[in-house]
Formats: C-alpha cells, structure tokens, sequence
C-alpha cells in the first residue's frame, strides 16, 4: 500500500507540470465561482515566479509588484491606447516587465541579504511613482480603464473572453506555458546553480560560475514570468489598478510564497490559492482582513517556515526516511 | 516660471531640512536596530503611524502638547518592547530573513490595529497652539513649527549621541553591536541589551511620527511610503551607522523639497534616483564599511 503511493508521489514528481495542467483544469469545475479560480491561476503565477528569485536563488525581493503592474500596464496600454490585439498586448506586457527587470536586477544585485529586499523596495517604488504620475498613459490613481479584449477567430472557433470559462483556459495555456519554461529552467544546469547560489554563494563563485551574471539572469526571468501574470490579469479584470505596483501587491507574492511553502514547485500556487481562497472567505465576515492575514503570516513564520506544501512534503519525507531501511522508495522533495 | 531669488532658495533649502530631520530621526531607529541585532525592521513605518495616532489621541486626552511628546514615543516604545520579547526573539539564530518577514507581518496587524482603534479615515491634525505662526530667519518668514522640527531632532540626535558614548550602557551597545559573543562572554545578558535597543528604536519612530503628525496627513496608511523613504536614507547613508542616518537624511529632504521646487512632478521620484546613484557610485553608502552591503 505504502509503495503504490509513493510510485504515485513519484509519477507525480517526474510530470510536475502534466500533473499542475490536470489539477488546474479541472479547477474551475469545483469552484463556486470562475473569477476567483482566475485569480488564483494568476496569482499562482505571480508566486511562482517570485519563488524562482525567493525560493530557489535565496534573494528575498520586496518589489515585484513592479513587474507585475508593468506587466499589467503595458498590455492594457497597448489596447486602450494602440489597439492592439490581446496576443500583442500579452507580448508587449511581458516585455516591457523583462526590460524593467534587467534595470532593477542590476541595481538590485550589486547588493546581498537585506539591502537586497530594502534596495528592491526602493526602486519599485519608482515604478510606483512614474505610473501614477503618467496619468495621460495610465490613468493615473483611477487606474487604466477600458482594456476591452475583441473576440477573435482561431481555426474556426469563435473565443470570447467574455465567457469566464472560456477566459478561465485561454489564460490556462498561457500559465501552463509558463510553468513548462520554469520547471524546464529549474531542472536545467543553470537551475543547479541557482540552488547553489542560495545554498553557498562564495564557494558557487569559487566553483567558477559567474554568480553576478547568474543572478541577474534568474531576476530577469523572475520579472518576465510576473510580468506575465500581471498582462493576464490585465485581461481578467480589465482594468488595471494603481494597486497592482503597490508595495502590499509586492508584499503579497512573499506572503503567498511563504504560506504555500518557499523552494518548492508546487508551494506558490497552493499559497496563493490558500491566501485569495481565505482573503474571499474572512471579507465575508470582517472588514478587518489585514489583521487576519497579518496574523496568520506570522504564526507561519514562526512556527512553520516551510509552509503548507513545504511542511507536507518534510513530514512525507521523514516518514519514507523511516520506510528507507526496507527499501522502499524515497519521495523526491526536490521534484515536488 | 518661478522666480528664483535666493532667500526662495534659502526657504526651501530650511524646508528640506525640516523634513530631512523627520526622515534622519526614522533611519537612527532603524540603524539604531539594524547595527546592534541585524534586524531589518519592515515595521518601522507602521510604528511611525502608530506614533502618529497616539500622539493626536494623547495630545486630546491631555491637551498639552509636550505631554503627547513623552507619552505617545514612551507607549510606542512599549509596544516595541513587547513585540520583540514575545515575536522576534523566537526568531535569532534562523535565517536572516525570517526577522524582516516578521515585522512585515507585524506592519499588517498594527495598521488594522490603528483602523479598529481610530477608524480607517485617519484623523484631523493641527500645529499646536505654541509653535503656530512665522518666524523671521533674516531671509524671510518660516513656518516656527518646522524650526522646531529641526531643534527637536537635534536635541534627539545629540541626546542619543551621548547616551551611546557616554554612558555604560551605550557602552555595551557599542561593543555588542561589534561582537556579540564577546559581550555575553563578558558575563552580560545581551538578550537584554537587544530588547531594550529594539524598543529605543521603535520609541525613536514613534517620536518621529508625533512630531511628523501635524505636517501630513494621519491615516493608516501613512507608514508605507514613510518606510520605503527610510529605506532609502538608511541605503544612501550606510546600513546601521548612525552618522550617516542623519547626514542622509537631511541630504535626502533637501533634495526632496528642492526638486519640488523645480520640478514638483519628480519630488517623489527624484529621492529614489539619488538612492540608485549612490548603489551605481558606492554600493555601501556614505559611511558604510565596503563589503558589508555585500557581506550578510
């Protein structure tokens, strides 16, 4: 019995993104309502892309807000004020949160530990500034309006983003895209020196890796896969809020990140699906919903530092540890 | 166009002081306990908010000023006292993260605190009764209540300055924030000297937010862009010195308000600018030891 599940843990470890993509398809099915499962598909990507920079490299970002409002920004401007059609303006969202990523990432890694999250702060918050002041491109405090997305024709089919089914999967295969690129990163040499990087970063250089240009390399990546997140949201709300470059929005991704379980794969998406799953619930019932979450945030990270999925996965591995002497196969914690 | 004129320039160039003194009283709390307990604390503008609220309640509740001076940074020192003892304590000896994660938490039930206890519309603030008017500089007429923003976080600065040169105390300060485990060697209780340094801290923020009160606006809200500006003042300066926490922040107001002055579009933006100049030029600002923004 125990060796069925953990040849299941295995399978499930080997085709990580196959087994996200099933998972995430069947979602929207079993929630009570499709807008909040967009928004953890979202969101989950934001996290997931913070815990590529937080997670695996062991630089603890306070600004990633930037890039997931550029994101968001750019694709709304391009529709609202160039016309462009929504598959353009995901490019032109994306891009944009990659250049300002390659800006923040050379200033920001020029520091280490705590600079590192003070310095990114810092600089997200001009991002911040020169977003709300543009208010002739941005729409300023009230946030850009309008980004309105046409139906389109793909082999013969009529996709209307109207529909919150229909929404729910294209931004599906844009997230599962996504996931595919960060799993492929994580598992390839550079994702081991990464890892390396957050483990011992003198001796990383020592082995010969060029630990400045890694860095800027993975912060990079970090931006695009948010700027990502935040162009489809962009779609999602249609509309995009001051408050996606806020420096709580930042705060967010580390908050989802930690619940979730930091340096794993999965972790992000179940962390921000935990936080927007709980925020919907408590909203509910108080206004106070800061209060809540500060709350719990904290009793994370005093008490289960892992996480929900980080903490699972460490009581598995303790048990299959035990099972180890028998033979039996050892979770891979690392896949998961 | 504006017309330049130097007694303008002058005005102007108080006026970056005046505020300067705020943000320069804000990043010696945060250096203050950054340099003895290696903790970045993110709460540090929340406890600036709280500071603010509870000067305005106590200055109704007693009526006089000067009292809410005293009570209001004594209640937020406490406060802090108790945060450190019961939530960051727990915390040393785990990654160097894990404090700052902390106090991020901390800044979400303080603000929610505030809006429970004040309501979420913040509340009216007015200079008090005393310090209202002009002064006559010799240039031009200034704001008396500015100036003594200014004498205030002098009279802090030099105060502080003592306290940690002069006294045994400030004694143990010094030699803990060098090597720690040589002081508990020493036969110290350095668990002790930390609480008490992380409750000077938090009770200098809380001053800096009752002073702050009748300049700004008094929400809940007001500590975030106050804690992004610290961070700035603490980077230009050099992380946990306290000369550079008040030479940068003094630098940091003037070139805040002098940039308003030209282009009033760009004040927030320009202190940030000067921030990624000083990363671009001299990674561990004005009076940071090189290595150590990059060492930790």
């Amino acid at each position: 019995m125990r060796s069925a599940s953990f040849a299941i843990v295995d399978f499930i470890a080997k085709h990580r993104v196959g087994a996200v993509i099933v998972l995430l398809i069947v979602f929207p099915l079993v929630m009570p309502y499709q807008a909040l499962a967009i928004n953890i598909l979202v969101f989950g990507l934001y996290a997931v892309g913070f815990n590529l920079l937080f997670g695996y490299t062991g630089l603890l970002s306070f600004g990633h807000a930037a890039f997931l409002g550029v994101g968001a920004y750019l694709c709304g401007i391009a529709i609202v004020h160039f016309g462009w059609p929504w598959y353009l303006a995901i490019v032109a969202g994306v891009a944009a949160a990659t250049l300002v990523g390659v800006v923040i990432g050379y200033l920001a890694i020029r520091t280490r530990g705590i600079y590192f999250s003070m310095v990114t702060l810092a600089l997200a918050q001009i991002v911040y500034y020169a977003f709300y002041k543009a208010e002739r491109w941005t729409g300023g405090e009230n946030g850009l309006r309008g980004v309105r997305v046409e139906p389109m024709q793909l082999f013969g089919f009529t996709i209307d983003l109207v529909d919150p089914m229909t929404k729910y999967y294209v931004i599906l295969v844009f997230v599962a895209a996504a996931l595919w690129f960060v799993s492929r990163v994580l598992k390839s040499p550079f994702g081991a020196v990464i890892e390396a990087i957050r483990e011992n970063e003198k001796r990383t250089a020592a082995c010969g890796y060029d630990v400045a240009r890694a860095k800027l390399l993975v912060f990079t990546l970090s931006a695009a896969v948010c700027g990502l997140a935040g162009a489809l949201r962009a779609l999602h709300l249609s509309i995009v809020p001051i408050d996606s470059l806020h420096y709580l929005q930042s705060g967010q991704a580390v908050m989802m990140c930690l619940l979730g379980g930091m340096g794993t794969f999965f972790g992000p998406f179940i962390g921000a699906a935990a936080f927007l799953w709980l925020e919907d619930v408590t909203t509910t019932m108080t206004s106070h919903w800061m209060l809540v979450v500060g709350v719990i945030f904290m009793i994370f990270v005093l008490f289960f530092p892992k996480g929900i999925w980080g903490s699972l996965l460490h009581w598995m591995r303790r048990d299959s540890r035990a099972n180890e002497a028998v033979g039996e196969t050892v979770v891979p914690e690392r896949a998961l | 166009m504006i017309e330049l004129s130097i007694p303008l320039l002058l005005a102007q160039l108080t006026t970056g002081i005046a505020l300067g003194a705020v943000y320069a009283l804000l990043a010696l709390g945060l250096s203050l306990i950054f340099g003895m307990l290696t903790v970045v604390n993110f709460a540090h503008g929340a406890f600036f908010m709280v500071g603010a609220f509870l000067g305005v309640y106590f200055l109704g509740l007693t009526g006089s000023f000067w009292f809410s001076l005293v009570l209001a940074p004594l209640a937020v020192g406490a406060i802090g006292l108790v945060c450190e003892r019961v939530l960051v304590r727990p915390l040393y000896g785990r990654g160097i993260d894990d404090p700052l994660l902390l106090t991020f938490g901390l800044s979400y039930v303080l603000v929610e605190a505030m809006r429970i206890a004040f309501g979420i519309e913040g509340m009216p603030t007015s200079t008090p009764a005393e310090l209202r008017g002009a002064t006559n500089l010799g240039f031009g007429f200034f704001p008396t209540y500015r100036l003594f923003l200014i004498v205030a976080t002098a009279v802090v600065v030099i105060a502080l300055w003592l306290f940690i040169e002069k006294t045994r105390f400030g004694l143990i300060i010094r030699a803990g924030s060098r090597d720690p485990e040589i002081v508990r060697v020493l036969g110290i209780d350095i668990a002790r000297v930390w609480l008490i340094v992380f409750g000077i801290g938090c009770a200098i923020a809380g001053l800096s937010g009752v002073l702050a009160a009748p300049t700004r606006a008094v929400n809940p809200e007001m500590g975030i862009p106050v804690l992004a500006e610290s961070f700035v003042v603490t980077v230009v300066g050099g992380m946990g010195s306290l000369p550079g926490a008040v030479v940068a922040g003094l630098l940091v107001g003037v070139v805040y308000s002098m940039t308003s002055l030209f282009a009033p579009d760009l004040a927030e933006l320009s202190i940030f600018v000067l921030m990624a100049v000083v990363l671009l030029v001299r990674p561990q600002g004005f009076f940071g030891k090189a290595g150590l923004m990059s060492g930790t």
